[in-house]
């Protein structure tokens, strides 16, 4: 039988005395591209933190491919790309090479050392993001749309089977956008990866995804996209709690 | 020039003492400078000196012949588990364990220097460094310390990496980043305890990070920029130490302006690189 990637059980958090998240049940299927949406501040940050694990649910249990996050042994299982070409150090003295490499520290273990294996794994990553030419440049030469193509590559290099992304666009021009998600469209196409993206930008998210999740501090809407792109903005506000317009990329 | 540091003992375990911290202290410098942790080291030095003034007196009041390196050393590693700690209570102002440390070790240093009715000589040595301070059974001491912290930087490179690099995917990929970072600070305070001969307190640091200053500014990737760290602080310490002695200045003093010659240096070669 095959397992969800992510379920969710009467899932709730709250930080101090704010409930942030309220009884969330939800599922990410096997194979699925689901697009995270909602205001800020509804909770879509908590609840990639508790799916990775940093934080701990105040009720309700979360299951990665039917083991408790808690105890989940094998943690190669997830990749996570955060917003990091915005707040990452781009002084840092690193090489593309170098910073794909941390991807495999955990995977490879302690007291060992890499091998030839675990060197063309790495570079096998950097080539599919389509980076393999700045393989031993300074990360902090690249531009934002490039450095977060890297950190993809850090997160596949560990060939995980779910791999998480907390709105991996922010910053990134139109054009690079564009061309982020052709490459996300790959990696669920073709290499059959499950993605749970958390992201502002639905105009262009709503033509990759196959799933929609909208979050405000409960869950408000769980359908396709097609659905989703057929509220009227009546009912978008209405999950907002505030008016909505609508941004469409289809330019 | 070199004949006398070949000839008398205690130059020769002065220079091979200074050749081990050449590569210790950049090595961990590398870390500590990407990971913005440069004030720490000055911390920890100046806990180290209370450890050595605690040594010190030790000896003059009680007869007690405990080594002030190891005093020292003992409260180095002591001082870096506080500052974690520190660092823990004061989670939002984690830079605020640094200037309580620090100051705990000056006046700790000042108590224990004034039970003892002062040191005269030993402590300047202590403060500013010293080419004549090396007995053989420090340098033997140091020559284990450098040999443990190189197996570990070794052993524990690629975890040491990517937690400088990213704190938090680190601990996401399943690694143990507090006891890593824990591990990595005792790592220092044995390094800053075992350069005080040479450097003394008040300059330890500026052997950890000015070389890793003047790197960064010239390395391509990490692994580079460790390497040619090493490499300049050994220049440091070689011209360093030849010239404090023949100079009669603590080496401490020569040893900091050669490296921060090195740093301009660098600093120049990089405005012609971008020119070009």
């Amino acid at each position: 039988m095959e397992y969800p990637a992510v379920t969710m059980k009467n899932v709730s958090y709250a930080y101090e005395n704010k409930t942030v998240l309220d009884q969330i049940n939800f599922e990410v299927p096997k194979g699925a591209f689901m697009g995270v949406v909602g205001p800020n501040g509804g909770g879509k940050t908590t609840l990639i933190k508790l799916i990775l694990g940093l934080l701990k649910p105040d009720q309700g249990s979360i299951n990665i491919f039917n083991e408790n996050v808690d105890k989940l042994q094998d943690r190669n299982k997830i990749g996570f790309v955060s917003q990091k070409a915005n707040a990452f150090n781009k002084g840092f003295p690193a090489t593309v090479y170098e910073v794909v490499s941390s991807g495999l520290t955990a995977t490879i273990g302690y007291f060992k050392f890499f091998n030839k294996t675990h060197k063309d794994k790495i570079l096998h990553a950097i080539d599919q993001v389509g980076m393999l030419e700045y393989a031993y440049e300074n990360i902090g030469n690249l531009s934002g749309g490039q450095q977060q193509r890297i950190f993809i590559a850090r997160a596949l290099v560990s060939d995980p089977d779910l791999i998480i992304l907390d709105e991996p666009t922010v910053g990134i021009d139109y054009e690079n956008v564009k061309r982020f998600y052709e490459l996300l469209n790959q990696l669920h196409q073709k290499q059959h990866k499950t993605l749970l993206l958390v992201t502002h930008d639905t105009g262009t998210m709503t033509e990759y995804a196959t799933d929609i999740v909208c979050l405000n501090k409960t869950l408000h809407f769980h359908g396709k996209p097609e659905e989703y792109t057929s509220l009227t903005e009546k009912d978008l506000s209405q999950f907002y709690g505030h008016p909505v317009n609508i941004v469409s990329h289809n330019h | 020039m070199l004949a006398d540091f070949f000839q008398y003992d205690f130059l020769r375990y002065t220079f091979l003492t200074g050749l081990l911290i050449g590569v210790i202290a950049p090595l961990l410098g590398t870390f500590i400078v990407v990971r913005r942790l440069s004030l720490i080291a000055d911390a920890l030095s100046h806990v180290t000196l209370a450890g050595i003034a605690f040594g010190l007196m030790a000896e003059k009041k009680f007869g007690l012949m405990i080594g002030p390196l190891y005093s020292g050393m003992a409260f180095s590693v002591l001082g870096s588990i506080l500052i974690e700690k520190l660092r823990s209570v004061y989670k939002a102002y984690q830079e605020l364990a640094i200037p309580i440390i620090l100051s705990g070790g000056v006046g700790l240093s000042v108590i224990f220097i004034s039970v003892a009715d002062g040191f005269n000589t030993d402590l300047f040595n202590y403060l500013f460094g010293s080419v004549s301070a090396v007995s053989q059974n420090d340098f033997l001491m140091i020559l284990a310390i450098a040999i443990f912290v190189i197996l570990v930087v070794v052993l524990f490179y690629k975890e040491l990496f990517t937690l400088s690099f990213d704190e938090e995917h680190a601990t996401i990929s399943g690694l143990h980043s507090k006891r890593i970072h824990l591990l990595f600070i005792v790592l220092t305070a044995l390094v800053i305890a075992a350069s005080i001969r040479i450097v003394g307190v008040l300059l330890v640091s500026a052997l950890m990070t000015l070389p890793v200053a003047a790197s960064m500014r010239l390395a391509k990737g990490f692994k580079q920029m460790m390497l040619l760290s090493i490499l300049f602080g050994e220049l440091s310490v070689i011209i360093g130490l030849i010239s404090g002695y023949y100079l009669s200045i603590p080496p401490g003093g020569t040893i900091v302006m050669v490296s921060i010659i090195i740093l301009l240096i660098a600093i120049g070669i990089k405005r012609i690189k971008i020119r070009v």
